[in-house]
């Protein structure tokens, strides 16, 4: 098992810098974001000051050399500097980093609570009217784009608060500032600012996992050992708890493992709406202003989260299912 | 007895014996049926596929030919702008003062337009390259799916950002960027089938015949896998509908003049408040294709692999 989780993470840096190689290209293609900035300023910015900045950024490295520096420098945790002045990404990467996962854990845990509920429910209950109902329910969120669904609960919860004249939802950012005082208070600013978007974020989650839940628990239920063991005369709650349960959730928790990896690059749009400072944003502005090293960063990043994510399916589904070895 | 195999039975000697009838009437006469014309049968016996395929076909025509019969164009404003819904303007106007109706006629046909090419594309590359990668095995299928990872790992939006630098999106930089990067997955999928292909014997039997690995792949593996392939496609197509629109929403995908559902609704995002359809509308329209599609991927699937079924029987 050390053996296979050492070489998967051993193959995991070719890919990485593969991936790197490829974005650091593609944000060479766009024109000198410095020059851009510096352009058309009144009075004209001294030519001085451009050609220091330029070479901050590394702008006048050849393209190989460029990428070799930034590897180097990246190993040892220099991430690279900023158009806007900072000398290494590495704390504001940590601090959106932290805001993301603020809003990812609780999304994640709803997504995978609501998910296995019902993916058992309807499975348990196959052609029923509950059944349909949350499969039905499954493939709309499945359909919705994500940013129609969270501005539609942005607007719902605008007018909730407009009708009762209450500032519970609110809408704008992570936290209040100021923030009140008092632990009560602060409370309810964070579960106001947390409901929205966590809420947005796990439906399209949620509906993915649930129809895997679904499968899951179908599969379980028509094979041969839960016969037997209800012809034992077993209590249904006890067949359910003990032996359907247990085998049901095997596959779960390798889709979570792999939807968290993919959550971390998924957020953005959810950011965006609701005006989060988390990676997603940060990114978003990044490629915009063509700012290369931060995207880079967030790549390296949100690629080992998938890269271990993958990794930490693999594993648990050894762990899980002792039917499974890896040599 | 007028049972015509008796009957034959019973001519007399040396007459030589009638032969055959073409066909012989019996009772429970099965008429042979193709495979694909079982898969069609199940097909079409799955109600909740059917009808979103008429659902889908129908907002097709309406996309396509409902704009040729509209008289309004979607690039020509008219005088009146931020109406709310009228008998003249059905959806309204938005603030530039262009029909909306058109508009979205437009859009929808935009989009659909880029869904199908997204699909063709990432089945065009993916399809052959997992059967290859399959097929062949060892150190280079491991190199191969190597670099599926690593397109994988790309952000979409790093990409689709770097190609419509400068210029803003396109609909070409939108289909390429969906296409290049969507068809691992597919190639996986196609892998994932041809491993338990490679195994059986009438591959095996075409090898000893002499069938280079094109042939293998192009007349024994791809076909076998076409359940698969065709399920992935719809889903593609879903996908790709969903991606344009999450891009142009970011500003990284259609950009004006041109236009797509995702295009029309960044484009609301200003008037909210006060036009909230020229928003929603566009999204209704988003969800009508996407959960239609979703739907006829399912009935696709179950009519290609009946084991899995959710129909009851």
């Amino acid at each position: 098992m050390i053996v296979f989780t050492v070489r998967r993470l051993l193959q995991a840096i070719p890919i990485l810098l593969g991936a790197a190689l490829i974005v650091y290209w593609l944000m060479a293609i766009p024109p000198d974001p410095v020059l851009k900035e510096f352009a058309g300023h009144n009075p004209p910015i001294p030519p001085a000051t451009i050609l220091a900045n330029r070479q901050r950024m590394h702008l006048l490295d050849g393209f190989w050399y460029g990428f070799g520096r930034w590897v180097v420098h990246f190993v040892q945790g220099d991430f690279g500097p900023t158009l806007s002045g900072a000398e290494n990404i590495r704390k504001d990467l940590v601090q959106h980093l932290g805001v993301t996962t603020h809003l990812v854990v609780p999304a994640l845990f709803l997504a995978v609570t609501l998910a296995v509920i019902t993916g058992v429910m309807s499975a348990i209950k196959q052609y029923s009217f509950r059944d349909y109902t949350f499969t039905f329910f499954g493939f709309l969120f499945l359909a919705m784009p994500a940013f129609w669904i969270a501005q539609l609960l942005k607007d719902t919860a605008v007018n909730f608060n407009l009708a009762t004249g209450t500032h519970f939802f609110q809408t704008l950012g992570d936290r209040s500032i100021p923030q009140p005082a008092g632990f009560g208070p602060q409370m309810v600013d964070y579960l106001g600012h947390i409901v929205l978007p966590t809420i947005s974020l796990s439906l399209i989650t949620y509906a993915a996992l649930s129809r895997f839940q679904r499968a899951s628990m179908l599969e379980v239920i028509n094979s041969d050992y839960v016969r037997l063991a209800r012809a034992k005369g077993i209590t249904p709650r006890r067949l359910l708890t003990r032996h359907m349960l247990r085998t049901a959730l095997i596959p779960m928790t390798t889709a979570t493992a792999l939807t968290v990896a993919a959550f971390f690059g998924g957020t953005v749009i959810t950011e965006t709406i609701f005006n989060w400072q988390g990676l997603g944003t940060y990114t978003v502005g990044a490629i915009i202003l063509g700012d290369r090293y931060i995207v880079l960063a967030v790549l390296m990043l949100t690629g080992f989260f998938v890269i271990l994510g993958n990794l930490i399916a693999d594993i648990l589904y050894a762990v899980l299912d002792p039917r499974i070895r890896y040599e | 007895m007028s049972n015509p195999i008796i009957a034959q039975t019973t001519t007399p000697a040396g007459v030589p014996p009638q032969r055959a009838p073409q066909r012989v009437e019996r009772e429970f006469t099965v008429k042979e049926r193709r495979q694909w014309q079982l898969i069609l049968r199940r097909f079409y016996r799955h109600r909740l596929a059917m009808g979103s395929l008429v659902v889908l076909l129908l907002v097709i025509l309406i996309a396509y030919f409902g704009a040729q019969l509209w008289h309004y164009d979607p690039t020509v404003p008219t005088p009146q702008f931020r109406t709310p819904p009228s008998l003249q303007h059905p959806l309204g106007t938005d603030d530039v003062g262009h029909d909306y109706l058109a508009r979205v006629l437009r859009g929808a046909q935009q989009s659909l337009k880029i869904a199908a090419v997204v699909a063709l594309l990432s089945s065009a590359i993916g399809c052959p390259y997992g059967a290859i990668s399959g097929l062949i095995g060892g150190k280079v299928d491991a190199l191969m799916m190597r670099f599926c990872d690593m397109l994988l790992v790309l952000p979409l939006l790093v990409v689709a950002g770097a190609l419509s630098y400068g210029k803003g999106g396109s609909i070409t930089v939108v289909m390429l960027v969906l296409g290049l990067l969507g068809w691992p997955v597919n190639a996986r999928q196609v892998r994932s089938v041809v491993l338990g292909l490679r195994e059986m014997e009438f591959v095996e039997a075409a090898r000893a015949m002499g069938a280079g690995p094109v042939r293998i792949v192009l007349r024994h593996l791809l076909p076998n896998a076409t359940g698969t392939i065709v399920v992935q496609a719809t889903l593609d197509v879903a996908a790709a509908i969903l991606g344009e629109a999450a891009l142009s929403f970011l500003g990284l995908g259609v950009q004006a003049p041109d236009t797509s559902l995702g295009n029309l609704i960044n484009s609301a995002r200003n008037s909210i408040d006060t036009l909230p359809w020229l928003f929603y509308l566009p999204g209704v329209v988003i969800i009508i294709i996407a959960l239609t599609i979703n739907f006829i991927g399912d009935g696709l699937r179950d009519a290609f692999d009946p084991r899995q079924t959710r129909l009851r029987r």
